[in-house]
């Protein structure tokens, strides 16, 4: 398989202390992630050289153990940000809980933002929703609701679907909360992260073992911090200000 | 009253067979080969046709009943039907309880402990299992069966309708469907949310499939042959088709209009979705279209495999369920390889075709035993199932 290529250079890479850039693993599937529609606030911030999100999630934003909100994804989308964006003032703070739905999510939504004034807000969420099976309207507006507050409040939303978890696959129905949340993104016009076609991509080329049954957390770190990467992707394209109706407003 | 047609349709057979396959095939999690299933294609997927198909049937089998024996006995046997129905529920819910508890001992990867989280379940199996006997609590992919155990539950008096007011009982099923969307009616499941398939909306299609196998079908020839008609239903696909493929392009998406978005989504699968009734209704005008009844073709050793699912379909359905979730233990056990998933899915279709011949041949030489049993009013007349 041609995964296993990057998956060897990755793991060449993990032998130092911190990546200089993107690791090849990440990269095979950064065709699938999609700017769909522009940040203004964010392209504003970035202007003015100080951008801060707030990423509000469940269980699948935090990593176990004493380096875990070290090395979860919303510490690394800080980094890779750093990174992609010298000269700005990056600074990521996270409201995650596990087994959130969205409506238990919007509900403390206006003070989390309240406090961080992002110009972004990233909200993962939907897992927690299809496991409980929680009516899909219900869903729907739980996020439509969150979406707007994001708004009022000044805030860009990026939304982030639910992980590829292919040992549970048989008990969640992932795959209709994903779909809802692709049509509430569409009509909202708020770009989706699609954690879920990217993770599985990765599974399909053999990058990440995600049917490992390892207690260990180093498939986790690792997969984390790709989607760190690859978020930051998402944002700085969305962000990018030559786009025509990026200024647009909302 | 509305007459019964003596010869059991073998296009039926065919599709609801195919149907079957269909289903198992996107039941498996992942499947790469799920990639041929209509599902992907446009708005509607194969629960439409079977449940179309069962109505079908269900009038055909259950009308004859009626119009010889009575409503009493009649309704006797569609309620025994419901019956088996429940118990092959509930033996695929043990299955599943086996494949989740296994699941839970073995696994335990930090990267998804949220997801574990719906093993969680397993902890207090007396509430569990009570919600699963009372139909509340359904695992994923297994909501056709309590969708069909519901609608057989009121299908005796809709049938005594459908026998001597069609237009009528036809009318008051859509009527059904209508205040389903207009009130939210819906069946509450365990622990939250609703029955996936929504009985009050998914009745509509049963009802309209039983209104066809009792003459409804020679009512719409008319239309059905009409060029206009079928120019429609293409057209219809196609945009379907288009929609569709933004799903996986997602760049395409910038050549649908936003009010068309605003309009279509969200294509409510619970409630059973105008769009994909449509779509349902196109796929059926164009098979219609092309496939005859009574074509010589049908009763070729080609169409035989899928003939024979169709015509024990609840066998062929529960076997279905079972295979899928073996199939996904081979991909996380074995190998998740595109070969594997090949392997999977044909050698599920065959063995769904072999325990569906066996079925047959069973009762062909059950009936063949001692015992006065008249053929024509016996479920398995012409060789199929309700």
């Amino acid at each position: 398989m041609t995964g296993r290529i990057p998956f060897l250079l990755a793991l060449l890479m993990l032998a130092g202390p911190a990546w200089a850039e993107q690791p090849d693993a990440c990269r095979v599937a950064s065709p699938q992630v999609q700017r769909d529609f522009p940040l203004p606030q964010v392209t504003r911030a970035i202007a003015a050289k100080r951008l801060d999100i707030l990423v509000v999630g469940a269980g699948s934003s935090l990593l176990p153990g004493p380096n875990g909100a070290k090395n979860a994804y919303p510490a690394r989308l800080q980094m890779a940000l750093a990174e992609l964006l010298p000269g700005v003032a990056v600074k990521v703070t996270t409201d995650a809980k596990a087994r959130r739905t969205a409506a238990e999510m919007a509900k403390t939504l206006a003070p989390a933002l309240a406090a961080a004034k992002p110009a972004l807000m990233v909200w993962q969420t939907g897992t927690v929703d299809a496991m409980q099976s929680v009516d899909t309207d219900q869903f729907r507006a739980a996020l439509e609701r969150g979406i707007n507050i994001a708004h009022s409040a000044g805030a860009d939303v990026v939304l982030i679907n639910a992980q590829y978890s292919p040992r549970t696959e048989s008990m969640i129905a992932l795959g209709t909360y994903a779909e809802n949340m692709h049509w509430v993104a569409l009509q909202q016009e708020v770009p989706v992260f699609d954690r879920f076609s990217i993770m599985k991509l990765w599974a399909d080329l053999g990058t990440f073992d995600l049917y490992s049954a390892t207690k260990k957390l180093d498939i986790a770190e690792r997969v984390h911090d790709c989607i760190g990467w690859l978020l930051s992707d998402l944002i700085v394209e969305a962000a990018k200000p030559d786009e025509p109706h990026a200024e647009s407003g909302r | 009253m509305a007459p019964v047609p003596t010869e059991r349709d073998l296009r039926l057979d065919l599709f609801r067979g195919i149907a079957l396959w269909l289903i198992f095939l996107d039941h498996i999690p992942s499947n790469a080969v799920s990639w041929i299933t209509i599902r992907n294609y446009g708005f509607s997927d194969a629960t439409e046709i079977f449940v179309f198909i069962s109505g079908y049937t269900a009038a055909f089998v259950y009308g004859r009943a009626m119009l010889e024996h009575g409503f009493i006995v009649a309704g006797a046997r569609v309620l025994k039907r419901a019956w088996q129905i429940y118990i092959a529920h509930v033996f695929l819910f043990v299955i599943y309880l086996a494949e989740i508890s296994y699941v839970a001992s073995s696994f335990n990867n930090p990267l998804f402990s949220e997801e574990m989280g719906v093993l969680d379940f397993l902890k207090n199996p007396d509430v569990t299992i009570f919600e699963a006997l009372i139909l509340k609590f359904k695992p994923v992919n297994m909501d056709v069966l309590p969708l069909y155990i519901v609608l057989l539950l009121w299908f005796a008096p809709m049938l005594w309708l459908l026998l001597r007011a069609p237009s009528f009982a036809l009318a008051a099923s859509a009527a059904v469907y209508a205040l389903t969307w207009w009130f939210d009616w819906s069946i509450p499941a365990y622990p939250h949310g609703n029955w996936v398939f929504n009985p009050f909306a998914w009745q509509l299609l049963f009802v309209f499939g039983a209104w066809c196998a009792l003459g409804g079908a020679q009512r719409l020839a008319r239309w059905i042959n009409s060029p206009v008609i079928f120019g429609l239903a293409v057209a219809y696909l196609l945009f379907a088709f288009g929609i569709a493929m933004t799903w996986y392009f997602p760049r395409l998406g910038a050549f649908v209009p936003n009010f068309v978005s605003e309009a279509i989504y969200p294509i409510d699968k619970p409630n059973l979705d105008v769009l994909r009734i449509l779509h349902f209704l196109s796929l059926a005008e164009i098979t219609v279209w092309f496939v005859p009844r009574g074509w010589p073709v049908l009763k070729s050793p080609v169409f035989w495999p899928a003939i024979v699912c169709g015509q024990h379909s609840l066998e062929t359905f529960c076997l279905g369920v079972f295979l899928a979730f073996a199939g996904h233990f081979m991909f996380t056990e074995v190998s998740n390889r595109l070969l594997m998933h090949v392997i999977v899915s044909v050698a599920g279709i065959v063995i769904m075709v072999a325990v569906a011949a066996l079925v047959s041949w069973y009762r062909r030489i059950e009936r063949k035993g001692p015992g006065p049993r008249p053929p024509s009013i016996e479920p398995g007349y012409a060789g199929g199932d309700a």
